[in-house]
């Protein structure tokens, strides 16, 4: 089957290392994807605090789009994937809704029938692929690599279609098939303050820290991450955080990386080189070889 | 010492607020409300706020709409559904955020220069003309309508950003860009025949 | 069959109608006056009035009159639903000398005025209604109550306060009593109690005396480690199957010594102790706790060593010496029992909080229960006591949350009762206990019982902490020195209108009260129903709350609703009443609306045989026809609606009975 494929704004700037891990990961394990032709923003959550219906109207665009040909979309932004959710089920449970919505894509010659699934790329990995296939496939063996995984909250909360709100655990059983270990970490669906840095940086600063610090404290080398907003976040202020509470020094990468390299995708084809904390270093402890 | 006094009476609730409130998405439930505490409690951000969630709740239903729509409290929710999802009355707090948001931006309710308004919208004027975000440009923009020193002292991460292929200055463009306009038109018709 | 003839003559029917305006919940919506007119018009209707409140003494007085000097010979009654008045009118008739059962009820109330809004296409149903039930009254027999004997026995299953309590009421009224419960002991929860509120009584030492009083009362047969397997049968005469599970001791020999444990070749015990809820553990030769009663050891064959190789040195047998009272070869046994009503007192289980992730029940080992803080301190729990971690350290600081599992819609949405009150206990016996620092999160403080708010007063001078607010989370995550080590509990402080972190040792999880596990499947053997969430079903909430809708079946204690022991030992009283009123009745009238064989018809077939759940239908061999066991029918009409050539013939719903009323209320035109 082949899934349709929303990559969202972000993945083509602030987050390319998560797409092109994700679509080496997909190469590697023989899924098929299109992207959707010609998809628009969804919207994420700025639309969404001013308008919302115009929001479920931009959203549906690419929900039409998607069901001409698919009946599967896979959104690997945490943003995408809660807006197209939270879409869905709107226009299913209110008729106003609906109603605006249909004749807004009737104006664009669009229809939406309600066909098409919109689904994480952790619950196609886990469920449609199946860990056996990925363990049996790993040729760059992870070596213990110690992560903590930090789902965030928008694919976690309010709509969970695919693991436990309380307690998620897709991350940890992905990764430890490729060899990973994973920390305890009380913290893995906290809020990392989301855009919050940008407008009330003190406020962001001290959720950032709190994510950092405790994830070091309880030994993981590297933190596992699903959204490219928290990847940002938890990056990028990094060394901010650290001047103000107590120093941190932990990369953060995507798990589609870290699946990636598993499966022997090179390493400049996976974005490790685009982010802020070397990762070298902590290969080299953890002897992972990666090209 | 300067005693101010506050007694609220009858004429300081706006009942209109009220009803609005209890009828859009969200508060649909808000009458259930136990005051337990339970959204204020999981909220990362509420210890930050001046009227916790829970308080935001309250003075809602009653239709307090300074105190709410002047809050700190609509302004800093990240939407991370932690209080929805523990809520025990089932009540859609963070959606009803969404529309105080919403409400306060409306009614222009923010100081000048304030980034979470600017921002929406220009994200929003940004997808409506290109359809898709190009997040270099859109934090420019903010940016320099809201603080230009803040932007000078983010060109160091700017910087790391552009040299690891993260910040493309190349707009982002689709094809059918005008479908946008015409999806915008069409929801704002389709609003004002239905009084939404 | 009577002539259906015009009015005159001796076999002709004369129907006397009456609707009732009820006030105003019929006459407001029904055109009770218009409806009365169209009746009189009706064949066969000799009388037709309205009346403001039939089921009044003048109301029924109406009626009884009217069947004197009009000689009425059948009555039809349009008024509320058959459940509240039916009984009520059949009185009427009978003292007026005619047979009750030649009376039909119409409901136009439940039926048309309360739930219709246009009058007048109320007032037509109730016409259709009206016109077929003078139809079907007419083809009415006279029919007879049948009497049965009670059998003066009762059944009680569950042996917590509740079972132990209407045991011994039934008891003492010199009833003989069966008591059985699935434990090795009776007892309950209670027993697992330390202190009760709000008095601080000991539980043990309330409970006890009632315990052994059961124990040796001679009235009551005390079956402990046994089930209810089969319940067949109706009221006043039920046959029940009781399947005793073997303890593996001889019960009328062990005189519970405990030498036996004491000689066992495990020198500690290995098996989570169940008393103790996996605080302690066991050897698989035991005595649940020091009081038990019967004092009679068990063994758990599933970690005997014996039972497992065979080859055990039994230090145990030997230990026992000349009582020889321990059994490896003891078999369960069934034994079937006769009795006259049963009261179901099978208790309740308590929230599972590993349903809320939020509250680290099994994530970290300091987050306990409360009913594990019970046996904590008491002084013959696993701690003596003492309430020493799993960490073995002393708390200098505990949070008690309250409503755990409860007044949300994502696990349950009631309250439970209780727990506000048992927070406030263990606030209390912590603190005396350790000195510790104790936190009480509550929502709101339920303490709606006899000295239940002077006890909060009390705990208010103990210096507890209050804090107002539902825990959002306990997690060892520390932001601020102090909470390194510690569980943090994260609570808004409603009153105080911020959030609070509180860091503690022991947190204390207030868990609410759920219907057992097995409910459903109890319920059902002894067919009564449930409520949505899981309880059993009261006849009604407020005027019979010990009854259920299968006469001779009672409930009482925690089974029915969430309640505290007062309520229990209340409402175990009140069960063993009702089932004392029933038996000392002597007898009990059946409803006559009992199944029969139309012989000449029966083709013995045999299909009517196993649809019947009273299993009231026998294959007589000489004749090859089937019989109905009048006694045992109660009338379900299963078998009616089953036999294949319509054989069977059911008193008060004959087949010509239900046609003419069907054409009655299709006859509109």
């Amino acid at each position: 089957m082949k899934y349709a494929y929303y990559p969202g704004c972000s993945l083509r700037g602030t987050g390319r290392a998560y797409e092109e891990s994700l679509l080496a990961v997909f190469r590697a394990l023989d899924v098929e994807v299109e992207e959707i032709e010609d998809w628009n923003c969804c919207g994420a959550t700025t639309y969404m605090s001013v308008d919302e219906l115009t929001s479920y109207a931009l959203a549906s665009r690419n929900l039409a789009l998607a069901e001409r040909d698919h009946s599967e979309i896979i959104a690997p932004c945490a943003a995408c994937y809660l807006v197209l959710n939270k879409t869905q089920r709107y226009i299913r449970e209110y008729p106003d809704i609906k109603l605006v919505v249909n004749r807004a894509l009737d104006t664009i010659g669009l229809k939406y029938h309600d066909r098409v699934k919109v689904r994480h790329p952790l619950d196609v990995l886990l469920n449609d692929v199946g860990l056996e296939t990925i363990a049996a496939k790993v040729k760059v063996p992870l070596h213990g690599l110690k992560i903590a995984p930090y789902y965030g909250c928008q694919i976690v909360r309010p709509y969970s279609t695919f693991d436990d709100q309380g307690n998620p655990t897709s991350m940890e059983r992905l990764l430890e098939a490729c060899g990973t270990k994973t920390v305890r970490y009380p913290l893995k669906t906290t809020c990392c303050g989301g855009s919050q840095k940008g407008t009330l940086p003190n406020v962001g600063l001290d959720l950032i820290h709190y994510l950092l610090s405790e994830a070091q404290k309880n030994g993981a080398e590297v933190i596992a991450t699903v959204c490219p907003l928290c990847q940002f976040n938890l990056e990028s202020f990094q060394k901010e955080a650290g001047d103000r509470h107590h120093p941190t020094e932990i990369p953060v990468l995507y798990f589609s990386q870290l699946l990636a390299l598993a499966l022997g995708a090179p390493a400049n084809t996976i974005g490790l080189q685009r982010g802020f904390v070397p990762i070298a270093p902590v290969f080299a402890k953890k002897e992972i070889a990666y090209a | 010492m300067d005693l101010k006094r506050t007694v609220k009476f009858e004429a300081d609730r706006d009942p209109e607020f009220a009803r609005w409130v209890s009828h859009t998405v969200g508060g649909e439930r808000i009458r259930h409300c136990l005051q337990c505490g339970l959204c204020s409690g999981k909220c990362p951000l509420s210890l930050y706020m001046d009227y916790t969630p829970r308080r935001l709740m309250h003075l809602s239903r009653e239709g307090f709409k300074e105190e709410v729509l002047g809050s700190t409290s609509i302004w800093l929710c990240t939407a991370c559904y932690a209080c929805m999802v523990g809520c025990p009355k089932s009540i859609n707090v963070t959606h009803l955020l969404y529309a105080l948001k919403q409400r306060a931006i409306e009614e222009g309710r923010y100081p000048r220069r304030f980034a979470i308004p600017v921002m929406a919208r220009q994200f929003t004027e940004m997808v409506r003309s290109s359809g898709r975000i190009t997040e270099s440009w859109l934090i420019v923009r903010v940016f320099l309508r809201t603080s230009i020193w803040r932007l000078l002292g983010m060109s160091g991460l700017g910087l790391k950003l552009f040299r690891t292929g993260r910040m493309p200055f190349k707009r982002e463009r689709i094809q059918r860009r005008a479908e946008m306009d015409t999806l915008l038109h069409s929801v704002a018709a389709t609003r004002k025949e239905l009084g939404l | 069959m009577p002539e259906i003839s015009d009015l005159s003559g001796p076999e002709a029917v004369r129907v006397g109608f009456y609707v009732c305006h009820c006030g105003t919940n019929i006459a407001a919506t029904v055109d009770v006056k218009a409806l009365a007119g169209y009746a009189a018009g009706l064949p066969r209707v000799a009388v037709s009035r309205d009346y403001k409140y039939m089921c009044s003494d003048p109301g029924q007085a109406l009626i009884e009159q009217d069947i004197a000097e009009h000689k009425l010979n059948r009555v039809v009654v349009a008024s509320c639903s058959p459940l509240l008045h039916e009984a009520t009118f059949r009185r009427a008739l009978a003292r007026a000398g005619l047979n009750p059962f030649l009376l039909q009820m119409v409901n136009i109330r439940e039926h048309v005025s309360w739930v219709h809004l246009d009058k007048k296409a109320a007032t037509e149903k109730a016409q259709d209604l009206v016109r077929a039930a003078i139809r079907r009254v007419s083809l009415h027999k006279p029919l007879q109550k049948r009497r049965v004997e009670i059998n003066p026995s009762v059944l009680v299953v569950g042996g917590g306060i509740a079972g132990i309590h209407a045991a011994l009421t039934l008891a003492e009224a010199g009833k003989q009593v069966y008591l059985v419960e699935r434990e090795p002991t009776i007892g309950g929860h209670m027993a697992k109690f330390d202190k009760t509120f709000p008095t601080l009584d000991c539980a043990a030492c309330i409970l006890t005396p009632k315990m052994t009083a059961v124990g040796s009362h001679p009235n009551i047969k005390l079956w402990t480690y046994s089930e209810v397997v089969k319940v067949d049968g109706y009221v006043g005469n039920y046959k029940v199957r009781v399947k005793h599970k073997p303890r593996y001791i001889n019960g009328d020999l062990c005189i519970g010594c405990q030498e036996c444990i004491a000689a066992c070749v495990y020198k500690e015990g290995k098996t989570l102790d169940e008393f103790n809820l996996g605080l302690s553990k066991r050897k698989p030769i035991y005595l649940s706790f020091p009081q038990a009663v019967p004092q009679k050891v068990v063994i758990d064959r599933d970690t005997c060593i014996e039972f497992k190789t065979g080859k055990c040195k039994k230090t145990c047998v030997e230990a026992c010496g000349d009582r020889l009272a321990i059994d490896f070869k003891q078999k369960e046994t069934f034994e079937e029992i006769e009795i006259g009503a049963i009261i179901l007192a099978t208790g309740f289980k308590t929230f599972a909080p590993e349903r809320n992730p939020n509250c680290g029940y099994g994530r970290y080992p300091n987050v306990y229960t409360s009913l594990e803080v019970e046996r904590l301190i008491n002084a013959s729990g696993p701690t003596g006591g003492e309430v020493i971690l799993r960490d073995g350290k002393k708390p200098a600081s505990v949070g008690i949350i309250h409503c755990v599992g409860s007044r949300d819609v994502n696990t349950n949405r009631w309250c439970s009762k209780v727990c506000c009150m048992y927070s406030l206990k263990l606030a209390h016996l912590i603190k005396e206990h350790t000195g510790a620092e104790v936190f009480n999160f509550y929502i709101d403080m339920r303490t709606p019982g006899k000295g239940y708010e002077e006890f909060y007063d009390r705990l208010l001078d103990e210096g507890v902490h209050f804090v107002r607010g539902r825990v959002a989370e306990v997690s060892d995550w520390a932001v601020h020195p102090s909470e390194e080590g510690k569980l943090v509990i994260r609570a808004e402080d409603t009153l105080a209108g911020f959030v609070r972190r509180i860091p503690v040792d022991m947190v204390v999880l207030s868990v609410g009260l759920e219907p057992q596990a097995d409910a459903q499947d109890v319920r059902r053997l002894f067919n009564i129903s449930c409520s949505s969430e899981g309880w059993f079903l009261e006849r009604h909430p407020k005027l019979a709350p010990v009854s259920t809708f299968t006469e001779g079946v009672y409930i009482a204690g925690a089974c029915q609703g969430p309640k505290d022991i007062p309520e229990s030992v209340a409402q175990a009283g009140a069960a063993a009443a009702e089932a004392l009123a029933l038996i000392d009745a002597k007898s009990v009238e059946l409803e006559p609306y009992t199944a029969s064989i139309l012989e000449e018809e029966c083709s013995g077939c045999k299909s009517c045989i196993p649809l019947c759940p009273y299993q009231a239908i026998a294959f007589v061999e000489e004749k090859k026809k089937a019989y109905i066991n009048e006694v045992l029918c109660k009338g379900c009409g299963t078998c009616v609606a089953g036999c294949p050539s319509g054989s069977i013939q059911q008193n008060f719903f004959e087949d010509e009975q239900i046609f003419e009323e069907i054409e009655g209320v299709l006859a509109y035109a």
